[in-house]
């Protein structure tokens, strides 16, 4: 019989110490019970502003939802304990339910804390801690914003103040931030680092007010919150108010059943998070460990960590918080670690500040000037992953060095020791993650993070893990070879770029410029890689000159090459908007020549078993009623998914229709690294699924979302937001500049999923490039996207007009007008499918043998 | 390769087209008497021939694979890689170079067999 572990609070460090359990106990000699107040999963609070932005709580979630179904883990969601009676072990919620514990962990967090003040409780005064409290607060702000400009307050000035204030900002409303003390992030950054952070905050249009006490909140006359009133006799005007002055342990249930309690509030805990009880722990938030409670993830995670490992007999320490913090605040970014403030005795500060490029960092050095203590970065936070791990280590060189602008001076390179911690939220060591590469045989990013879990959490150190494994790699011989194939040593992006700026246009060229061996003649990678790269930087048709042999055989008889070797013909419906007399083409071509019929996935038909020679004809007959190609054969653009819209639905708040083939027919034909999709939603219902595409565009009442780089397939991916309430004319710009910086830079084969993350920066890298123009190329990407809409033309009309390119369609050269007697079909539910080998009887492809046919590649099979 | 030199003396050609039918680097099928047969012109004039039947995918295909080369024992030779599932048989003898990871459909061999092909007053022949 297995033991029972009960688990008060169901935020991120109760996930991690069930996640931790469940990973290590193979034995099942612990099941769990996880009682929650909140009616959710535990979910990502830390990112609790992007909620703002991505608007799906489910964005959220934490870790593999598997944990949940597992049957040693109960999960009671919405149902708050309210008393504990440690004499005879058990717990009872508020919904009368009663549970026996072998061991408690309460992990119960905090609650924002209320000053008392006047007018804390009028509508419109809100904290900042659940998913709950953000959506009323948006509710509300929404709701204010139909008929005025709303004006925003935040009380307090720390990290969780303004990332309020960033999020009241985003909705819209003009907001002030007050904050009690000098400058503003108190506890993380000194004085000239929480200026430097003033000016960056006020250039976002976000006001901030130093040394302001209030004192009282005053309703307005219309009812809610109307202005707030400061204790040196100011005022400020404010529609809506966010409370984010401090959070307090939520030690009520310790208190009760009197456990120690800290004196600041908190459980107090050993450095095994066991309490005055030894049946009891106590992690996170809620716990006074060392003397303090701690307000950070890692800090908790290490203990849910610890506490994991003791139930099952483990020997694990607290080290001593970590309390180092980055983070990047409605784009500015702040990182403070270490000894921040320079409080160890004879510390040396060395600063770099830029008021002008709003850039203020410090380093923190022993005095000797040689031994990391600690820093402070804002505005520029990109040396912290490098940094931070050298805590309490000597630093290469001059320290200074470090401080300088990127390029500016190059600081040395940092071989970081294996001890070194870089990933805190998981506490993974650089030697862990040299080990996944030597040991484990991890050959690249993706890999090491799965084997070590590094950068899972917050990501931050994720840059550094890159470059760590990178290195490793290298050391190891395995390079991490970015050569497209044998005929070339450079990738696709830098293919890509050599023959855009050479302006190169034809294989020959490229291969004499850029191959490995002048007298190559490319292969099955390179040639279709080059044909892709030259139909965005000098469009022509496919069958151009030598061009046609680029062509995987799909592009090069504009169809998809089937198990058999027949094809399948897949016409363009735009949007998948069609005409009954566009349908009743279709189908009469799919009967007239015998072809298998299917709907595809992107609301299109497809139609099976067209010969090579037929693929003219049919062609004819689909032009002849009004088709085009669909560009189902190519790496390209294949189709923009829709849902009916606001033309016809009942919900649509967007006519998405009418987007969805507007889009279709811009991007139609665009060559890329690997196909395309999109999709465009009428509302939030989502019903185009566009969120699956890689553009997703969602309709809101003030105009468009666009998500990017979601897909199908092994991995599925759910695109992620890049911009929110577009006008229609800035979404194509956004869609135009997004697509071709993927096509000029992803890998081959390499869908935008996998390309943002490879991007520097990731998303946000993305954001900066499309959105603001960070590398300055986007006049250069509006211009392409221009010549490509301008130079399309139907392939397969073009071709059906060429003698010479309607050659390539014979069956046999010596003989057109023979089909491939190789083909047969049986029938099936209907229609026809390719015969299997035994219903050939096998008797077909030993050339001194006759086929045996079941029936011929014209098979009626209607009467 | 014996048989294979009594098969040049004892050569029955056949022509199947003109030169100017076959575009340099991109393949055609041909049919003689029934069997099917993928030719080649490459860059430098060449026309090579081997069977359209595709080991792999067991469909007659091999006309429609993209034409290359590979570095092969110091040497450059003229490829063709399936359409299908990729494997890359060299083209002037046949051989498969790369099995890209599969094994050929019902026990067949991996390897493409060949035919001689001349031209000949800008005639493509086939030698049998």
């Amino acid at each position: 019989m297995n033991q029972h572990l009960v688990v008060v609070g169901g935020g991120m460090v109760a996930q991690r110490l069930v996640e931790a359990l469940r990973d290590r106990d193979t034995a099942g000699a612990w099941r769990i019970t996880v009682l929650a107040e909140e009616p959710r999963r535990p979910y990502d609070r830390v990112a609790l502003t992007s909620y703002f932005s991505g608007r799906d709580a489910d964005d959220l979630a934490l870790g593999d939802p598997e944990l949940w179904s597992d049957p040693l883990v109960t999960l009671v969601r919405d149902d708050a304990v309210t008393h504990l009676d440690r004499d005879a072990k058990t717990v009872s919620t508020a919904r009368g339910r009663t549970e026996h514990y072998d061991h408690l962990v309460l992990a119960t967090g905090s609650s924002a804390w209320v000053p008392p003040l006047e007018g804390a409780d009028l509508p419109g005064v809100f904290v900042y801690r659940t998913v709950d409290d953000v959506a009323a607060l948006r509710g509300y702000v929404e709701k204010l914003s139909e008929d005025r400009v709303v004006k925003g307050a935040v009380l307090g000035g720390g990290l969780l103040g303004l990332e309020a204030a960033g999020a009241l900002q985003a909705l819209g409303a003009r907001t002030t931030v007050l904050q009690v003390g000098t400058h503003l992030m108190s506890a993380q950054v000194d004085l000239g680092g929480g200026e430097a952070l003033r000016r960056l905050i006020n250039q976002l249009g976000v006001g901030v007010r130093l040394n302001a006490m209030t004192t009282k909140i005053k309703p307005h006359r219309r009812g809610g919150v109307g202005r707030l009133e400061l204790a040196d006799g100011g005022r400020v005007d404010a529609d809506v108010v966010v409370i984010a002055a401090g959070v307090r342990p939520r030690d009520e249930l310790g208190r009760a059943s009197g456990l120690a309690i800290g004196e600041r509030g908190g459980i107090v805990v050993d450095d095994t998070c066991l309490s005055s009880d030894p049946d009891i722990s106590a992690v996170g938030e809620v716990a006074c460990i060392q003397g303090a409670t701690i307000g950070l993830v890692a800090p908790g995670y290490a203990m849910a960590e610890i506490t994991a490992d003791r139930l099952l007999g483990g020997f694990s320490e607290f080290p001593g918080a970590d309390t180092a913090t980055k983070l990047k605040l409605s784009g500015v970014d702040v990182a403070s670690f270490g000894d921040a403030f320079g409080q160890t005795p004879g510390a040396l500060e060395i600063v770099w500040a830029d008021p002008v490029g709003g850039v203020y960092k410090k380093l923190v050095m022993s005095d000797d000037a040689r031994t990391l203590l600690g820093g402070v970065l804002v505005g520029d936070a990109s040396a912290y992953a490098s940094l931070r791990p050298m805590l309490g280590r000597e630093l290469p060189g001059d320290p200074g060095a470090y401080l300088l602008p990127e390029g500016g001076g190059g600081a040395p390179e940092l071989e970081l020791p294996d001890d070194a911690a870089v990933c805190s939220c998981n506490n993974v060591s650089a030697g862990t993650i040299r080990g996944a590469v030597t040991e484990h045989g991890c050959t690249d990013l993706g890999a090491v993070k799965a084997c070590t879990k590094a950068g899972t959490s917050c990501g931050s150190c994720l840059p550094l893990v890159k470059k760590l494994v990178t290195t490793e790699l290298a050391a190891q011989g395995i390079a991490v070879s970015t050569a497209l194939c044998e005929h070339f040593a450079l990738s696709r992006a830098q293919l890509y770029d050599a023959v855009r700026v050479s302006g190169v246009s034809s294989f020959t060229q490229v291969i004499e410029r850029f191959g490995t061996r002048a007298e190559g003649r490319g292969c099955d990678i390179c040639r279709p890689t080059v044909a892709s790269i030259l139909a965005t930087t000098s469009p022509a048709h496919v069958l151009e000159g030598e061009r046609a042999t680029l062509q995987d055989t799909n592009d090069h008889v504009m169809a998809n090459l089937q198990k058999d070797g027949s094809y399948s013909v897949v016409p363009r419906i735009a949007g998948g908007e069609v005409t009954p007399e566009g349908l009743i083409a279709i189908g009469e071509v799919a009967k007239d020549f015998g072809l298998y019929t299917k709907i595809t996935g992107g609301q299109r038909i497809d139609m099976f078993g067209a010969r090579i020679d037929q693929l003219p004809l049919i062609w004819q007959r689909l032009i002849d009623a009004g088709f085009e190609s669909g560009h189902a054969y190519g790496k390209s653009l294949r189709t923009v998914k829709s849902c009916v819209g606001s033309t016809w639905c009942r919900f649509g708040v967007q006519d998405s229709v009418a987007l969805a083939v507007m889009l279709e027919l811009r991007y139609r034909g665009l060559r890329s690294p690997h196909k395309i999709k999109l999709g465009v939603s009428g509302c939030a219902r989502e019903c185009a699924e566009a969120r699956g595409k890689d553009v997703g565009v969602i309709a809101t009442d003030k105009g468009w979302n666009v998500y990017v780089g979601g897909n199908g397939g092994f991995t599925p991916r759910h695109a992620q937001l890049l911009a929110e309430d577009l006008d229609t004319e800035t979404l194509i710009r956004t869609i135009d500049r997004f697509l071709l910086y993927y096509v000029r830079t992803a890998d081959r084969l390499q869908r935008t999923a996998p390309w943002i993350e490879d991007v520097e920066g990731g998303l946000d890298g993305v954001r900066a490039v499309v959105m603001e123009d960070s590398l300055g190329i986007a006049a250069d990407l509006d211009e392409q996207m221009a010549l490509h809409v301008v130079e399309y033309e139907d392939e397969w009309k073009a071709t059906l007009e060429d003698p010479e390119k309607l050659r390539r369609f014979a069956s046999f050269v010596n003989a057109p007008d023979t089909p491939d007697p190789s083909l047969a079909y049986v029938p099936e539910r209907g229609q026809s499918r390719p015969a299997t080998a035994d219903e050939r009887g096998d008797a077909r492809p030993t050339p001194h043998h006759e086929p045996v046919l079941v029936a011929g590649a014209r098979l009626e099979v209607r009467s | 390769m014996t048989a294979l030199e009594t098969t040049l003396d004892t050569a029955v050609w056949t022509t199947v087209c003109r030169l100017d039918d076959l575009a340099p680097e991109r393949g055609v099928a041909a049919l003689l008497d029934g069997e099917q047969v993928a030719l080649f012109r490459l860059l430098d004039g060449r026309v090579l021939a081997v069977q359209q039947h595709d080991p792999f995918s067991d469909a007659h295909v091999i006309s429609r694979g993209i034409v290359g080369s590979r570095f092969v024992d110091e040497v450059e030779v003229p490829t063709v890689a399936s359409p299908m599932y990729k494997q890359v048989f060299d083209l002037t003898t046949g051989r498969c170079l790369d099995v890209a990871g599969k094994v050929p459909a019902r026990g067949l061999s991996p390897d493409l067999r060949t035919w001689h092909v001349r031209v000949t007053d800008g005639l493509v022949e086939v030698g049998r």
